[in-house]
């Protein structure tokens, strides 16, 4: 039989290792397993571990308490896939009854899809005889990434979401910060030459006690000329660390700006590529966050945290050194007990980080409160529910407060906890300072050195102390920054595209399906329009049809089938080129903050005035843009001029007019204005319609009577396709749907009597 | 309530029938899966249209109880965690490992917004893949669990 096949299978583990052997045992000789799904639930839905798989002749199957099943393919045979609440089920039938049914988590749902399509490929290789020709193109099945042949799962995504962020993330930074090299060193060498001059001070405390007071206590003169000397080194280190600092941060923080800057354009560049998919996964303040604020965090990590800590490091690294330079044996003293305090605070610091995430998320939750009722305070007035409300406000605040009282027990232990550590640690050197100055082993000018330099350093433990929780939380920003970064666009750009210079407005349909996540929106879509011809898509909310539009306008890419235009398969086409072709009018009309003349130039940007007008004018806006105080220059969108819906929609259309696209799509154009104001529209579209190949979507099917074909569609397919009054006399889908229609007309009809009557 | 009797067919389906007519893949679902599973089941068809609804399941004949206990007991997911065994991470996405009532399983938390507070102190998790978890009480958990959940909240 079809012994080639296995050869044109990239090479990939069919089944999961830890199958593998068992798997082996049960094929016979020259069979070989082409797909597998692992399943982890049982027919009563407990967790157990069981195994389907594929081969070229058959399906076998092992549950956890059963032995292996097997059914060689015959004609009939099916496999079948549904899910419901986390759950998904694959049930095998023969047309006459069900022969078994497996059930599994959703995680391993694109395991399952992959071995239906498998289990078809080969029953059909099977019974035809004929070998299957195509290899299998992997890509992943939630991001739409090819996911390279010896790789199980998509790269992208698994990381996204199983990798928890690592400080590692943070040296993937250099990628932006390597175009600071020169300005980081300089930085770098400011830092070192700033710290030694700080360290300059106590060290000349020591000469001016030994040589100046304890001289002087012993009945000497003081040395004018010596102490003039001393003072003026104290001052020009001073004024040298002064320089030096200023010069350092100002320098590091240029830098650290830079790069947050470019880590910002470089993110939202590569945010508008990505697809429609991952905008509608995501949520827009979540988005707003990782390009807005955490990017600001990183850049304060950088510039403060960071150079803080480098500080650190090198100032108790120097003083050691100066320390074992002075006195060895008082230096370890000194520093001996130096790691326990580090290590006391750490521990404490630690705790309280738990404290304030905890604090940061509750206070979360108090203003959940407040998003929630104030938005919605008409309800929350009508119903009388003030009392309940304020009883929810209190109770998170109520929350809230207990658990900042359980922070600030340790909170308040903190620092003078640090203090009292640091007194002790001062304390032991005074002790064993004494004790040798006593023994003539040193003189006083160098105790007093000792007591300075750690007094300085001792302050530092706790700010070094605090870089593990910054570093962290860097780190987690970091990451959610190179997510976006890594994640490739689902809607890829071909690698050899297709220029098509003008478009006729052929669209071909070829047993189109879309899986929005796990749920099948689209299944076998097969529709051709020609050039010029005016489609009416019919259904009820949730038909598919919206998803239609979007896959057409390839705001996605199909899950299964192709869409071809002017028969070239849009894939192949290069993403903008072929927007630039299509003119889209929504039923939210978005206007962005300007002009009403840039707003109608959106998509050409470069359209003189009288484009604009002449656009205007065909779109029915042209005299009531005239009647704004301010013309076409009047300002629109957010804290612009306020414009009706319908005078929105009409921008709108205009703004689709300029671009003159030989392919146009109404999603719902009309949907959200009152109907006086769409016969209105209406003329703009009638204007904007003539001649293009259009797509409409409207809830009001009297909106679609001119279509030139009105498709009707159910649960993601075609049911019925045909003129208003064929569809009418048929009697189906569209009848119910425009009598359903009609009564509600009716309906308001009546209610607009009875008000007039009142 | 009206009168009607269920069977299976060969495909595995619920047969509904009643004065009114036979429907093929009738589902039953519980009106409140949480707060009240035993009260309040209606039966549903294919397109999510109410053809019954049962006030309790004891007041149906034996035959249809059993029926529709099977087919709800294969429908219903939702495990309920008993005792966390380990969290990869308290940063998320976190893996948990964790003991329910259907056995020992192990999921993805993707961010600590997936768990939310649901009447008194039961919580409701959903994992990476959008499969839900139940924790009744908070408070009955054992200490262990207990302060590594502690930790998300």
């Amino acid at each position: 039989m079809n012994t080639e096949s296995p050869n044109l299978l990239p090479q990939r583990q069919a089944v999961p290792a830890h199958w593998q052997q068992d798997v082996q045992s049960r094929l016979q000789a020259g069979e070989t397993a082409v797909a597998s799904v692992e399943l982890d639930l049982d027919a009563e839905l407990r967790y157990a571990s069981g195994i389907m798989v594929a081969t070229e002749r058959r399906i076998l199957a092992k549950t956890a308490t059963g032995d292996w099943q097997e059914w060689p393919y015959r004609i009939g045979l099916q496999l079948g896939h549904h899910d419901h609440a986390g759950v998904g089920t694959l049930e095998l039938q023969d047309g006459q009854a069900r022969l078994a049914c497996w059930r599994y988590t959703l995680g391993r749902n694109p395991e399952a899809l992959r071995l239906i399509k498998h289990f078809d490929e080969q029953r059909d290789a099977f019974l035809s005889g004929r070998p299957l020709q195509e290899p299998e193109q992997i890509t992943c099945p939630s991001c739409k990434a090819p996911i390279p042949a010896d790789q199980e799962e998509c790269q992208i995504c698994t990381r996204e979401m199983h990798t928890p962020p690592s400080t590692w993330t943070l040296f993937r930074l250099w990628r932006f910060a390597k175009p600071y090299k020169g300005q980081l060193l300089a930085g770098f060498l400011l830092t070192l030459a700033s710290t030694a001059a700080t360290l300059v001070p106590p060290y000349l405390s020591m000469p001016l006690m030994d040589n100046v007071l304890i001289p002087y206590q012993n009945g000497q003169d003081i040395d004018v000329g010596l102490v003039a000397m001393y003072l003026s080194g104290l001052f020009g280190a001073a004024l040298l660390a002064w320089v030096l600092g200023w010069a350092r941060t100002y320098i590091l923080a240029l830098v650290s700006e830079r790069i947050g800057a470019d880590l910002r354009t470089t993110t939202y560049e590569h945010l508008l590529r990505l697809s429609l998919e991952y905008f509608g996964g995501r949520r827009t303040g979540d988005l707003m966050a990782r390009i807005g604020s955490e990017t600001d965090r990183i850049c304060v990590f950088l510039s403060l945290h960071l150079l803080d800590f480098a500080t650190d490091v090198l100032m108790i690294t120097m003083t050691a050194v100066i320390l074992v330079s002075i006195n060895p044996w008082l230096a370890l003293v000194t520093l001996l007990p130096l790691p326990f305090i580090a290590w006391m605070i750490h521990i404490v610091r630690d705790r309280l980080r738990h404290g304030f995430e905890k604090i940061d998320r509750v206070w979360g939750e108090v203003t959940n409160v407040l998003a929630d009722t104030i938005p919605g305070i008409r309800v929350v007035k009508a119903f009388a529910q003030e009392k309940r409300e304020a009883a929810r406000f209190r109770e998170a605040n109520r929350h809230n407060l207990l658990i900042n009282d359980r922070v600030n027990k340790v909170w308040s232990l903190f620092s003078p906890t640090v203090t009292f550590l640091t007194e002790i640690g001062l304390l032991v050197v005074w002790g064993v300072g004494i004790w040798q100055v006593a023994h003539g082993h040193i003189t006083v000018g160098v105790l007093t050195a000792f007591l300075a330099y750690i007094g300085r350093f001792y302050t530092r433990l706790d700010s070094m102390s605090r870089i593990v929780s910054v570093t962290q939380k860097a780190a987690a920003g970091a990451k959610r920054i190179f997510d976006i970064l890594d994640h490739v666009s689902s809607v890829p750009e071909s690698q050899n595209p297709v220029h098509l210079q003008r478009l006729e407005g052929r669209i071909d349909l070829r047993e189109v399906g879309f899986r929005y996540g796990n749920r099948a929106v689209l299944r076998g879509v097969d529709l051709q329009i020609k050039p010029g011809e005016m489609i009416g898509l019919v259904g009820h909310s949730g038909s598919g049809k919206s998803t239609l539009v979007n896959l057409i306008c390839r705001f996605y890419d199909v899950s299964e089938g192709a869409i071809l235009v002017d028969g070239v398969d849009i894939r192949s086409l290069p993403v903008a080129e072929f927007r630039r072709h299509v003119g889209l009018v929504l039923q939210e009309p978005f206007l962005f903050f300007g002009t009403i003349a840039d707003n109608i130039a959106y998509g050409k940007p470069d359209a003189t005035r009288e484009e604009i007008i002449a656009a205007a004018r065909a779109a029915n806006a042209h005299e009531f843009i005239l009647r704004l105080p301010h013309g076409y220059d009047s300002l629109v969108g957010e804290r612009g001029q306020t414009l009706s819906g319908g005078e929105r929609q009409r921008i709108s259309i205009a703004r689709a007019l300029l671009i003159d696209p030989q392919l146009l799509i109404l999603d719902e154009a009309t949907s959200s204005v009152d109907t006086t104001t769409e016969k209105e529209i209406q003329k703009a579209l009638d204007n904007l319609v003539r001649g293009r190949t259009t797509i409409a979507i409207a809830h009001r099917l009297s909106t679609l009577r001119q279509a030139d074909r009105l498709v009707v569609l159910d649960k993601g397919q075609i049911v019925e396709v045909g003129k208003h009054e064929e569809l009418l006399a048929r009697g189906g889908h569209y009848f119910r749907l425009y009598q359903a229609q009609l009564r509600q007309a009716e309906n308001e009809a009546l209610a607009d009597i009875e008000e007039d009557a009142a | 309530m009206s009168q009607f009797t269920l069977s299976r067919n060969a495909f595995g389906k619920l047969v509904y029938s009643d004065a009114q007519g036979v429907h093929e893949g009738v589902v039953p679902v519980r009106a409140f899966p949480i707060g009240a599973p035993d009260t309040g089941i209606a039966i549903v068809d294919i397109d999510g249209h109410e053809l019954a609804w049962i006030n309790r399941l004891e007041d149906l004949p034996e035959s249809a109880r059993v029926l529709l206990q099977e087919e709800l007991k294969s429908r219903e997911f939702l495990p309920v965690i008993q005792h966390i065994r380990h969290v990869s991470t308290f940063a998320v996405p976190s893996t948990w490992d964790v003991d329910t009532d259907r056995g020992t399983t192990s999921f993805v938390l993707k961010g600590e917004e997936d768990i939310r507070r649901i009447a008194g102190s039961a919580l409701l998790i959903a994992d990476s893949h959008g499969v839900q978890y139940l924790i009744r009480d908070q408070g009955a958990l054992d200490r262990h669990s207990r302060k590594l959940l502690d930790r998300f909240l």
